[in-house]
Order: structure tokens, then C-alpha cells, then sequence
């Protein structure tokens, strides 16, 4: 019994170190975003708190047009996210409850090949596409592309196929029409696939940098990674501070939609597991 | 599943996928095909002219010690940042998985660099790391002596995009770890705890086989988003340099492509990344097949 108790207090310790220094670096950039400027260009550099939050975070948000950096992240990220839900959700539903159609093996393929296609792969065409379809520095090129989803379509294919059979046989009897049928009872059983989904792609696309780098130029459609990456002079002493406080405040909504959703994000992840 | 909607809805499955279909030809397939025709061509000076020029432009990189450099340092960068993050996610998921007080919260707190982009990895951790600034690389010094400066020094740089990317994917291989140990039978654990298994054999004999499917799943995904997402750790931290040193494959396209305007070698470069993610996918189905991928 002794020996378990020992093995528990390591344990302990070894989980306080580990989250100790994963957490370290946030709140290091949280005490940095506190301080004055001489403060932070202090030597040697000191962990300490300073009294310049306020100041910090106006500046930072200010200096950024943060609002609006924030609104057209939220937006681009909200958008994308339900369009892929839609689009995925729908997909999957056809894959499953309509039998064999001529085409549908090719049809998934073509739709799992997207995996195989990211970014860099296709960036200097899609951008050449953007530029033609006039969509370059509009909401259109940062959301309408990204609406196909290899990761949902499995998603959504694999519950729907854990979904008891009796369950469509009972309403193929009351006579149920296949879009009644996704509306009333498919779509209400995902709904923790869904916001597992959400949360997933909603962070995802808050945290897409090169995309929006290269086809987004004006402050009308600029979003919060690139707002941000323009704090940083490239020529003079950065104001870590200011950053730092712009930092915080650009990590909040993912993080908010994460710690609200983790728990049927986890849930949502465990029952992919299970079959 | 064998009931299914009568024939005549069948028009509606093809309604159905047809948006999913037309986004991946239109901005996916199409323009993939596009890169591959690109890469035959290269752009006079001005870029108003495409002149064919066959297979030069892979001549011309395969040819290239920049590229090279390139390459390999992708490759190495993407290999040690996948091992430790993948190694230290699965030793934080056993041991936070065992019963003990406040679990929920380690987990919790273990998670949360997952809401950080890259790019945002990128800043705090060359803050912290900073020569003139950063309390790490003034406690390093302290301790031994060593000077890392990122900013001219360029293992520094590599071993700083290293440890931020690391500190990035932590939380999302944790995540899929925890998952994937909740469904590991703790009756099996228990049967092995009355045949006085230790911890290790425990460790190598139940839980790792049962989650070797997820680590697989995790090895493949870790590649590929490591390989192209450290974009914005070297954006904002480091532009490629000191002395290319962190000129990883993405930020190399990045810079032919949108700041020297070299559409046709940029496209070139886009090519052998497939290639890259192609051989990927096929070890993926070769050693998982579908199993993996769906599970």
C-alpha cells in the first residue's frame, strides 16, 4: 500500500512539471502583455507583473483595428465551419442511405482525395482562380474553397452507419421522405459529431496564416493572424508588450469555443473511436 | 445497410453531393492539375509570357543546393517534431488517464496549445527565447553558459521552430490519446494488475497494441500538418533565415511564388510536395489500409 501512495505523489509531481511547463509559455505571454516598455527591454529579463495591462490592450487594439480583425475571423471561421458541416453532412447522408448509384464509388474518391491536396499543393493556381473570379481581398476567397471536407464526409459516413437499421426501416413504413428523414431524425442524433466538427474547423480556419497572407490585402478583410504578424516591425525594436496583450486577445475565441465545446469534442472524438 | 430509399430519390443522393463535388473540382482537382501544367512552363521577367520549357524548372531544382537545403531540413524539422510531440502526448495521456484526483483538470491544462496557431506558437515562443528579452534564453545562458540567439545562430532558429511546432501539436495528439484510452477495457487492466503485471508490461502488452491504430492515424497526420502548417512559425519568426537555415519547403514556394513571381518553378516545387504527400498516403493504406483512416 505504501509503495502506491509513493507512485501517486510522483505522479502528481510529474503532472504538475508537465502542465506547469505546457502553461508556462501563455502565461508568460499574459505577464509580458502587462508590462511597460522598459520593463520588458529590461536586462536581466525579470518574471514579473506589470501595471500597463490597460494601457497595453488599448494599444494593442487600437493599433491593430482589432474589432474588425476579430469580426472578419469570427465571420471567415463561422461560415466556413456550418458550410462544411452542410456540405459534409449532406454528402455522407447520400453515401449511405441511397444504395448503390452508378458513379458512387468515383463520386467518395473524388471527395477523399482532398487529403491529398493541401495548400501548397495547388496555392499558385487557386490564387491565378481568386484573381480571375475577382475574389481576391473579398470574404469569398477566405471561406467559398475551404466548404469540402474529406474529415466531415468520414465523420458523418461512419456514425450514420452505426445508426440502427430498424430506426429507417420504422420510418421508410410511416412513409418518410429521405430529406424529413436527415432533418428530423439523422441530424438530431450528430449533434455532438456536429460540434466536434465545429469546434475543429472553426479553430482551423481562425488559425489558417498563409492563405489569408496571400490573398487578403486591405484591413476591410484583414484577419486576426495577419493583423497581428503586422505589429511586428521588421526594422525597429518590436513592442513585445503590445503584441503580446494583441496576442491574448486574438487567442480568446478559439479558446472560448474550445473550453465551452471540449466536452463533446472529446465525446464526439470517443465515439469515432469506438467503431 | 441494406433498407434504403426507393429508386426514385436516387436523384436526390447526386443533388446531395454535387456542392462537396463541385468545390473539390473547382478549387482542388482543377487547380492541382493546373500546378502539374504550371511546372512545364516558365515566366519571362515581367510574368506577361509563358514560354514551355519541358522539365527544366525539376531539373533546375533537383540541381539546386538551396533546394536541397530545403528538402532536408523540412524533412529532418518534420521527423523530430512529430516524435516529440507524439511521444510526450501519449506519456502525458497514460499517465493523466490513471485514476487519480483532479485528472480533468491536467487534462484540461494540457490541451489548451491547441487553440494556438502556429504563427501565435511562433511569437510567444521566440519572446521567450528571445537574446535580449526572453527569460528562457537568459535562464539557458545562466545555467550553461550557452548563448542561443535565434536571431543570428541557425541551429537556434531550427531548434526554436522545433519546440514551438512540438509545443503546438501536444495538444491535438493529446486529445486523440485520451480519446483512444478511454475505450481500453479497464477490466483487462485489472485482470492484468491480479497476475502482477508491472506498469511497463502493462503499457507494452495491452494499451499500446490497442492504441496503435490511433498512434498510426496520428504519425500520418502529424507529418502532413507539421511538414506544411510550420509556414507561420517561420513567417513571423524567422523569414527562412539565419543563413536558410529554417527555409523549410512551404516558405521556400511561398517566396518563388508571391515575392520573386516565379509561377513556374513555384509550381515545380508544388509537384514534388505531392509527391511527398503521396508516398504518405500510400504507406498509409499499405500499413493500415482503410482500417485507420476510418477509425
Amino acid at each position: 500500500m505504501k509503495r502506491k501512495k509513493t507512485t501517486t505523489i510522483f505522479i502528481h509531481l510529474f503532472l504538475i512539471v508537465s502542465v506547469f511547463l505546457v502553461s508556462f509559455p501563455i502565461i508568460y505571454a499574459f505577464m509580458v502583455s502587462t508590462l511597460n516598455i522598459n520593463q520588458v527591454y529590461s536586462s536581466p529579463p525579470k518574471l514579473q507583473l506589470g501595471d500597463n495591462l490597460i494601457n497595453n490592450y488599448r494599444e494593442a487594439w487600437e493599433r491593430s483595428n482589432m474589432g474588425k480583425l476579430l469580426f472578419n475571423s469570427s465571420f471567415i471561421s463561422i461560415v466556413t465551419a456550418v458550410g462544411k458541416i452542410i456540405l459534409s453532412v449532406s454528402a455522407a447522408f447520400a453515401f449511405v442511405y441511397f444504395g448503390d448509384f452508378p458513379g458512387k464509388n468515383l463520386l467518395f474518391i473524388m471527395i477523399l482525395i482532398t487529403h491529398m491536396l493541401p495548400l501548397p499543393i495547388r496555392i499558385v493556381p487557386t490564387y491565378q482562380l481568386m484573381d480571375n473570379l475577382g475574389w481576391l481581398d473579398t470574404y469569398y476567397a477566405l471561406t467559398i474553397p475551404f466548404f469540402a471536407s474529406a474529415t466531415g464526409v468520414l465523420l458523418f459516413k461512419q456514425f450514420y452507419m452505426t445508426v440502427p437499421e430498424s430506426l429507417l426501416e420504422a420510418s421508410l413504413i410511416d412513409g418518410i421522405t429521405p430529406l424529413r428523414f436527415l432533418l428530423s431524425i439523422l441530424i438530431p442524433l450528430s449533434k455532438s459529431n456536429i460540434v466536434a466538427l465545429f469546434t475543429i474547423e472553426f479553430i482551423w480556419v481562425w488559425n489558417q496564416y498563409l492563405w489569408p497572407l496571400v490573398t487578403t490585402n486591405s484591413a476591410r478583410v484583414r484577419v486576426v493572424q495577419i493583423g497581428l504578424k503586422m505589429l511586428i516591425p521588421s526594422d525597429a525594436q518590436p513592442e513585445w508588450n503590445v503584441i503580446m496583450a494583441a496576442l491574448i486577445i486574438g487567442v480568446i475565441p478559439p479558446l472560448l469555443v474550445y473550453l465551452t465545446l471540449q466536452k463533446s469534442l472529446v465525446e464526439g472524438f470517443a465515439m469515432q473511436q469506438d467503431k | 445497410m441494406n433498407s434504403k430509399f426507393a429508386k426514385k430519390y436516387r436523384y436526390l443522393a447526386y443533388l446531395l453531393i454535387a456542392p462537396s463535388i463541385i468545390i473539390v473540382t473547382t478549387f482542388l482537382i482543377y487547380p492541382s492539375l493546373q500546378s502539374l501544367y504550371l511546372s512545364f512552363f516558365r515566366s519571362t521577367p515581367f510574368g506577361n509570357r509563358q514560354i514551355y520549357v519541358g522539365l527544366e524548372n525539376f531539373q533546375r531544382l533537383l540541381t539546386s543546393s538551396a533546394y536541397w537545403n530545403s528538402l532536408v531540413r523540412s524533412l529532418v524539422f518534420t521527423a523530430i517534431t512529430v516524435f516529440i510531440s507524439i511521444a510526450s502526448a501519449l506519456i502525458l495521456a497514460v499517465v493523466t488517464n490513471k485514476n487519480i484526483r483532479g485528472a480533468k483538470i491536467y487534462k484540461s491544462l494540457l490541451i489548451w496549445p491547441f487553440a494556438f496557431s502556429f504563427a501565435f506558437a511562433g511569437i510567444i515562443w521566440g519572446v521567450l527565447m528571445h537574446p535580449n528579452v526572453g527569460i528562457m534564453a537568459y535562464y539557458i545562458k545562466l545555467l550553461t553558459t550557452l548563448n542561443f540567439d535565434w536571431i543570428s545562430n541557425g541551429t537556434a532558429a531550427f531548434i526554436l521552430i522545433i519546440i514551438a511546432s512540438s509545443w503546438r501539436m501536444l495538444g491535438y495528439n493529446f486529445i486523440f490519446f485520451i480519446a483512444a484510452l478511454q475505450n481500453v477495457s479497464p477490466e483487462l487492466l485489472e485482470a492484468a494488475d491480479i497476475d502482477g503485471a508491472s506498469p511497463f508490461t502493462k503499457f507494452w502488452r495491452i494499451t499500446f497494441p490497442l492504441i496503435s491504430p490511433i498512434t498510426f492515424f496520428l504519425l500520418i497526420m502529424n507529418t502532413l500538418q507539421v511538414f506544411f502548417l510550420t509556414f507561420g512559425v517561420v513567417d513571423v519568426l524567422t523569414q527562412g533565415g539565419p543563413a536558410r537555415a529554417t527555409d523549410i519547403v512551404t516558405y521556400k514556394l511561398f517566396r518563388d511564388a508571391f515575392l520573386s513571381m516565379r509561377t513556374g518553378y513555384a509550381s515545380a516545387q508544388s509537384i514534388i510536395l505531392f509527391i511527398f504527400v503521396a508516398i504518405i498516403t500510400i504507406i498509409q493504406f499499405k500499413y493500415a489500409g482503410e482500417k485507420v483512416f476510418y477509425q
